[in-house]
């Protein structure tokens, strides 16, 4: 793989880049473009100049060291106007100083030890200043679909007595890593107490830790918050006296979606807490729930949950150390309710919630049922401003970052966004070493003055099922900002309805002749093999998000690059991306609109 | 774009010809305004206004009959018939199917100086390419068995083909076959003179008349019931084409006739620049799945694709077949097959793509023949796209048969009664067209078994053969073994595995034969047909001693081999019959003879309550014991003497096998080998089995398939019924006097004949050739069908082959005729005309010298090893 290669592809997600357009590394590693620093277990960098050189060569990512060759092709690629774009401008793009004075450290013993596993490439990028025709080599089609169908998952509701009386076909999810380990998680289920079916994606940053705390415990919030005052009695009396618990949740898990088996228990007593809390409240005046604030408490009550058990801490100290990097990393949620015509969705952060809708000639059209939040967002924007002194107004938003720092403007855990300066520092302190030597958790963001700047608070949608919505894609910003969401809404319609949205060749009156049509029906023949190859939609959205040429069809040859690059360079490329196509059953929507 | 395809039809609307029908032709309205009622009886009433129907009414009223109605449901010849590619081509793969062909192409040449009425007819030639080695050789094998039956052709080079055909690219090929008396004719327009004709003999033809069902009474046709009221008569012919299956089970009593429509495609273009002559020959790229014909001008083209699109499984009823969607992408294989075949048309403009759904059987032969529970209802349809070559000789044989009691060659192949109500489930159906469809331009080699469609009937001990190995084959329905892969030894993929030469499994099935020849072997046969007749008095032995040649009349115990003979002394079905009890007797018959021997049981036993015809073929798991050392494995699980002494050949006795009792052992095992057949009902088949193997170990015992039979039966000269016995055999022209018994002291059906055959001598005679000069290594094997030669004179065609591991040569079986050198008539056939002939089997254009036997090599009967034989390998277990 030549890097020049990866460069022609048209795409460099290197999203550091210095105004002006000076190609420059930033100084803590982007590798998670959504924090301009690189916390996590392994990566752990720091945002200020300051920093000794020799700590910063030793806990440098080593993506970040790579890439020192690859900054000079990316200047010769800018000049051959390779189109790059690089969004996410900020703050710590720093001085060509430092990435000199970083460039003499680049081959360090230390560092040299360090990324040994990576050696080879190292050397081949060295190398490859000398050779001047790069290697060529490219996976098969058949590696492509197992690397492509690795994490794939569908289900279909089942049918009862031949009749489907869920609104709900079935839903296809699929996801694929960019960072390793993915920092991406989902989850899909169907509410057992209650009608309805959850799913949702969530985006983590700065490691995976919130993001799967978030997916194993978010949709047991919201089942107990939409379960009704007896049902909660029924299942507290259960826990007290030692009987069976009604189930609440059914889920539908691929094998990868692991639930972590340690917090459970953990996790178990802060959910009874909050079901013991509703019950309370609940004084026996039965009211109807309503699923918007079951969303919006489940959410909150979550986040709250998982920054107290990082503020209690624990006597086990894995599980302490976990709690606590819950807490210290960041998750996105968007989250969708379905029961019968009524679709909830709630998100919080930048991830969306897109419906795909077809139009009495056959056509598609997307209606999005997500705002993002980030400076994208004018009202986010305006509600941040509202939430802070007027002094912090140029502050709390810099370089389209919450302080400077984080993409999205709503998120679980990031408690350095929410603790006050001084119970992180006490956490921090009591907490195990690991926390202690971490840069990263000890850093307080810049001007850092009047915290809460983050909420998990999600923003409701409510929308009405109608026939011709036909389904919902739930997506990480992996995917939107590779595509747009009337081509995701299209190329998912045109598969879920089959071949047949290529309209039928007539000849008609036309003058046509052999070879024409044979060049036409070969053409048509290679944009469907595409669609036979994929049995699950999020796969096909998948496929067509990483290798769409400019023509909008798969290209076999980038798709098969873009996922044979070395994990450390595959971020600078795509982020991860985590799907999940929901299909209607129209005529259930059908019905339940006639009913009425 | 409505025009009318390959249809003159306007043009004659004012034509001669046409004055006799009565129905509105004149236009929709006319015929509304006016209803013409219907006579109220006939003898024939006919559905289906297409090729099949105008072909059957015009050859019943040739031979005389005259009180026939013709019905048809839209216009005539509006269903396939009007989108048929009117193509007339002879190469078919059955002799039958030739010679309907040939008859066809004869009978549309005069057609037009009959009627008057232009058919299109173009002596054009047709050309079959072959891209590969394998493809050549199945033409050549065509290619002699067309020459013998008068029909010109010959194998040529590519070279010759880029001459005959100003377009086609030939580099590819390795050669072809040219046909120079196939044509081309618009089937429209012949179904429309066949009409004229037939009305002008005098029958009458109503359009536009939809059939809703056929009444019966006591399994006889009495009525036809129409949307314009009723007609009584006698005989009902179907030929409704594609709806003839929703027309069978519209009955009460239904009948099953196993057909389904595929979309079929082809494309019309407009003229070329300089137009293709009208007598431009037919192309056939099999390899590339396509035909190609020249059409005013330009070119037609189709061809039958890998995937083919079923369509009306749910059997919608449309009036006439409109015009369906035209699938461009679907075309697009054939469409770029065309263009390699003939890159010049690239500039050539499409004028049309035209859907035309076609039928197709479950085993891609056509169907014909009256029902097996409805008497006088007749079926003609299914034709597999061939309507148009078939018409004319189907349409004769069915009306020789409905005239005649039977037509004038053997049909069985395409009788409707080798199929059962088990071939019409619409999946089965539905699925098997999809094979069927694309295996007509597929390399047809021996031994081909369906994939589709399997495992429907199958023997309790299926799962235990299947894993120890069995490679299974079908036969109505029924999963037979072929032989068992040892767990050590590969096999060819399946495609790999098509040859015309020595098969993959050739060392597998020799060592199953020389361990039923040594040892013993166990063959699952439970696909036999089994039926039980008794009654409470003589009234079976006597029914049977009227059907049967052989003298049922024998002790109890005793098994016959007997044909059942039809009125012309011709095999209707040859089968076993043992003896059980003084007024019960069990029949034991081939697999497909499961519906046929039925339906003629019972249309000549008479309505009698005290005696009873069962099938139990289901009931009984059929173990065949072959091989020497069978009575060992017997006679220790029964703890009963099994020697010849106690139990002779032929003999039949209930008794205990291993735990199961009621086990019915019969010594005889359909090969001439030494061994047993045991009956055993299907609770036991697992535990019978399971001793059977366990104390057959020492004896070494194995499994062994139907191919390792086929091999010991042949060699023995063991004739089979369907293979080389037919209706127009009889027991004298095989060698089986023996088997009959003219003076058993009363009358049997066929005895007449016999008798008279006994006097005047026979005109054939059935054969057993050993092949000499052939190479079973580097040679192309016989299959059936190869030409015989005696003395350099074609003789008669072989009728099933196989290798006989012990003679280490290929052993045929087949029939020689004596034709006259000066006439070409059949002479009296004598055994020492068959000594006395030198003999020649031709396989694939290949001569290979042959000695012919009247009766089988003595010394395979011989089983006693010298002493000295005897080697250490013989401990071995097999």
């Amino acid at each position: 793989m030549s890097i020049s290669a990866l460069l022609s592809m048209g795409r460099c997600c290197c999203r550091c880049c210095c105004p002006r357009g000076l190609w420059m590394l930033s100084a803590p590693c982007c590798d998670d473009r959504r924090m301009c620093v690189c916390p996590g277990p392994r990566r752990i960098g720091i945002p200020i100049r300051s920093s000794s050189l020799p700590l910063f060569s030793d806990a440098m990512p080593a993506p970040t060291q790579l890439f020192f060759p690859l900054i000079r092709n990316c200047e010769l690629s800018r000049i051959y106007g390779t189109a790059c774009y690089c969004h996410h401008r900020h703050l710590c793009c720093s001085s060509p100083y430092l990435a000199q004075s970083r460039l003499r450290y680049a081959p360090h013993p230390a560092y040299a030890t360090f990324c040994r596993p990576k050696e080879s490439w190292w050397q081949y990028t060295q190398g490859r200043r000398y050779a001047s025709t790069p290697q060529k080599f490219y996976l098969t089609p058949p590696q492509v679909n197992s690397i492509l169908k690795a994490n794939e998952y569908s289900f279909k509701v089942p049918e009862f007595d031949g009749k489907n009386v869920s609104s709900v076909l079935g839903f296809d999810s699929n996801q694929l890593p960019a960072n390793a380990p993915i920092e991406d998680r989902r989850s899909a289920a169907t509410c057992l107490q209650t009608r309805g079916m959850l799913l949702g994606v969530f985006d983590g940053h700065a490691g995976c830790a919130c993001s799967q705390a978030v997916s194993e415990r978010l949709f047991y919030y919201i089942a107990v918050s939409l379960l009704p005052h007896e049902t909660l009695l029924e299942i507290e009396n259960a826990v007290e006296s030692g009987r069976a618990l009604l189930p609440i949740l059914q889920w539908h898990k691929h094998p990868n979606d692991y639930f972590s088996k340690e917090a459970s228990k953990l996790y178990f007593n802060s959910l009874r807490t909050y079901w013991q809390e509703l019950i309370d409240l609940n004084t026996g005046e039965s009211t109807d729930i309503d699923v918007k604030e079951a969303l919006i408490n489940a959410f909150k009550r979550l986040d709250n949950d998982i920054s107290l058990e990082a503020q209690v801490g624990d006597p086990n100290s894995f599980l302490n150390y976990l709690v606590l990097r819950v807490a210290f990393s960041g998750a996105t949620a968007c989250v969708a309710h379905v029961d019968g015509v009524d679709l909830h969705v709630a998100n919080t952060g930048d991830s969306r919630a897109m419906l795909g809708v077809q139009e009495e000639d056959g056509s598609w059209s997307a209606v999005t049922l997500s705002n993002d939040h980030n400076a994208q967002n004018e009202r986010e924007l305006e509600r941040l401003k509202l939430e802070h002194p007027k002094n912090e107004a140029k502050s709390v938003v810099k370089q389209d970052r919450l302080l400077g720092l984080l993409m999205p403007f709503r998120a679980f855990g990031d408690v350095k966004f929410k603790w006050s300066i001084d119970l992180q520092k006490r956490v921090i302190e009591s907490g195990p070493d690991q926390l202690n030597d971490n840069e990263y958790t000890k850093f307080i963001p810049p001007n850092y003055y009047t915290p809460p700047y983050l909420t998990a608070e999600p923003e409701v949608t409510y929308h009405r099922l109608r026939p011709q919505d036909k389904f919902l894609v739930l997506a990480t910003d992996g995917l939107w900002e590779t595509m747009h969401r009337q081509d995701v809404v299209r190329i998912v319609g045109e598969y879920l309805t089959g071949m047949h949205h290529q309209q039928p060749i007539a000849v008609g009156g036309y003058k046509v002749t052999l070879g024409q049509m044979h060049g036409l029906l070969t053409e048509r023949r290679a944009k469907m093999s595409s669609v036979f190859e994929d049995q699950n939609a999020a796969t096909h959205l998948i496929r067509h998000a990483v290798g769409n040429n400019e023509f909008g069809t798969v290209d076999h040859e980038r798709l098969s690059k873009m996922l044979s690059l070395p994990e450390e360079l595959a971020r600078m490329y795509r982020d991860d991306i985590t799907i999940i196509v929901v299909q209607f059953n129209s005529h259930v929507v059908g019905a339940y609109q006639n009913q009425e | 774009m409505s025009y009318r395809l390959l249809s003159v039809v306007r043009r004659q609307r004012t034509g001669r010809g046409w004055q006799n029908w009565s129905s509105g032709r004149s236009g929709a309205s006319a015929a509304e305004a006016h209803p013409v009622a219907l006579p109220a009886q006939a003898q024939v009433v006919i559905c289906g206004g297409g090729i099949m129907g105008t072909s059957v009414a015009y050859h019943l009223a040739k031979m005389g009959w005259k009180d026939i109605v013709l019905l048809e449901q839209g216009r005539l010849a509006a269903g396939s018939t009007r989108f048929c590619a009117g193509i007339l081509s002879t190469a078919r793969h059955l002799s039958i199917e030739q010679k309907m062909a040939d008859y066809s192409n004869k009978l549309y040449h005069q057609l037009e100086q009959e009627t008057g009425i232009q058919t299109g007819y173009i002596r054009t030639g047709s050309v079959f390419l072959a891209q590969t080695q394998d493809r050549l050789i199945s033409l050549k094998r065509i290619n002699s068995r067309l020459n013998v039956i008068g029909i010109p052709s010959e194998i040529i080079s590519p070279k010759k083909v880029a001459e005959l055909h100003p377009l086609l690219n030939v580099h590819d090929l390795v050669g072809a076959m040219h046909v120079p008396e196939d044509a081309v004719v618009s089937s429209a327009d012949v179904a429309l003179a066949l009409a004229s004709a037939a009305s002008q003999n005098g029958v009458q033809i109503y359009d536009r008349t939809s059939i809703l069902h056929v009444m019966v009474k006591k399994g006889q046709v009495t009525a036809v019931e129409t949307d314009k009221g009723q007609i009584e008569c006698q005989y009902f012919v179907n030929c409704a084409g594609q709806w003839a299956y929703e027309l069978g089970l519209s009955n009460e009593e239904p009948v099953s006739i196993p057909l389904h429509a595929c979309e079929h495609f082809y494309l019309l273009t407009r003229p070329l620049e300089t137009p293709l002559r009208s007598n431009t020959p037919t192309v056939v790229d099999a390899d590339g799945r396509i035909f190609i014909r020249n059409w005013q001008g330009g070119i037609l083209s189709g061809g039958f694709e890998k995937n083919p699109k079923p369509i009306f499984t749910e059997g919608k009823n449309q009036l006439e077949i409109q015009n369906l969607q035209e699938d461009w992408d679907h075309f697009e294989p054939l469409l770029s097959s065309l263009l390699r075949r003939m890159p010049d048309l690239e500039t050539l403009e499409i004028l049309k793509l035209v859907n035309c759904p076609e039928t197709f059987t479950p085993d891609m032969r056509c169907i014909m023949g009256e029902s097996p529970s409805v008497q006088g209802y007749f079926v003609l349809a299914g034709m597999n796209s061939a309507g148009l070559s078939f018409g004319g000789g189907a349409g004769r044989y069915l009306a020789e048969w409905m005239v005649h009691g039977y037509p004038s060659e053997n049909i069985w192949e395409l009788d409707l009664k080798r199929f059962g109500a088990l071939q019409s489930s619409r999946t089965f159906l539905r699925h098997r067209v999809m094979e069927v469809m694309p295996l007509l331009y597929d390399l047809k080699v021996p031994r081909w078994d369906f994939q589709t469609g399997r495992q429907l009937r199958t023997s309790p001990l299926y799962d235990r053969l299947d894993a120890q190995g069995a490679r299974w084959m079908e036969k109505h329905g029924f999963e037979r073994p072929k032989y068992f892969v040892p767990p050590d030894k590969d096999l060819l993929a399946l495609e790999q595995s098509k040859t015309f030469y020595k098969p993959d499994w050739f060392d597998i099935v020799e060592s199953e034969v020389k361990c039923c020849k040594e040892a013993v072997c166990v063959i699952d046969m439970s696909s036999f047909t089994k039926f039980e007749i008794t009654s409470a008095g003589d009234q079976a032995l006597e029914v049977l001693q009227y059907l049967f040649s052989n003298d049922l009349d024998v002790p109890v115990g005793h098994i016959v081999h007997t044909g059942m003979l039809n009125q012309a002394g011709g095999y209707e079905n040859d089968c076993s019959i043992a003896r059980l009890g003084k007024r019960s007797f069990f029949m034991i018959s081939p697999t497909d003879q499961q519906v046929h021997c039925w339906a003629w049981l019972k249309k000549h036993m008479p309505e009698d309550s005290n005696l009873l015809l069962e099938d139990v073929t289901w009931k009984y798991t059929a173990l065949n014991l072959i091989g020497p050392r069978a009575v060992d494995v017997l006679s220790e699980l029964s703890y009963a003497p099994m020697t010849p002494d106690h139990f002779p050949s032929l003999f039949c006795k209930e008794m205990s096998v291993g735990y199961a009792n009621g086990i019915r052992v019969m010594s005889m095992t359909h090969t001439g080998e030494p061994g047993f057949m045991l009956y055993i009902p299907i609770e036991y088949a697992l535990h019978v089995y399971n001793e059977v193997m366990s104390v057959g170990q020492k004896y070494g015992i194995r499994n062994a398939g139907y191919y390792a039979l086929r091999s010991l039966r042949i060699e023995k000269f063991f004739a089979f019924w369907g293979q080389d016995l037919n209706t127009l055999t009889t027991p004298l022209e095989c060698g089986r006097e023996s088997w009959v018994k003219l003076e058993k002291g009363m009358d049997f059906i066929g005895r007449d004949a016999l008798l008279q055959q006994k006097q005047n001598g026979v005109y054939k005679r059935l054969t057993m050739f050993i092949l000499d000069d052939h190479d079973t290594d580097l040679d192309l094997w016989p299959w059936w069908g190869e030409p015989i030669y005696r003395n350099g004179q074609y003789a008669g065609k072989t009728t099933s082959s196989a290798y006989s591991y012990t003679l280490e040569r290929h052993v045929c079986l087949g029939f020689v005729h004596n034709f006259s050198e000066d006439t070409g008539e059949e002479q009296v056939v004598t055994a020492d005309f068959i000594n006395r002939g030198e003999y020649e089997i031709d396989i694939a254009g290949h001569r290979f010298q042959a000695k012919a036997k009247l009766y089988p090599v003595t010394s395979l009967f011989t089983h006693k090893r010298r002493k000295d034989d005897v080697e250490l390998s013989d401990l071995h277990g097999k």
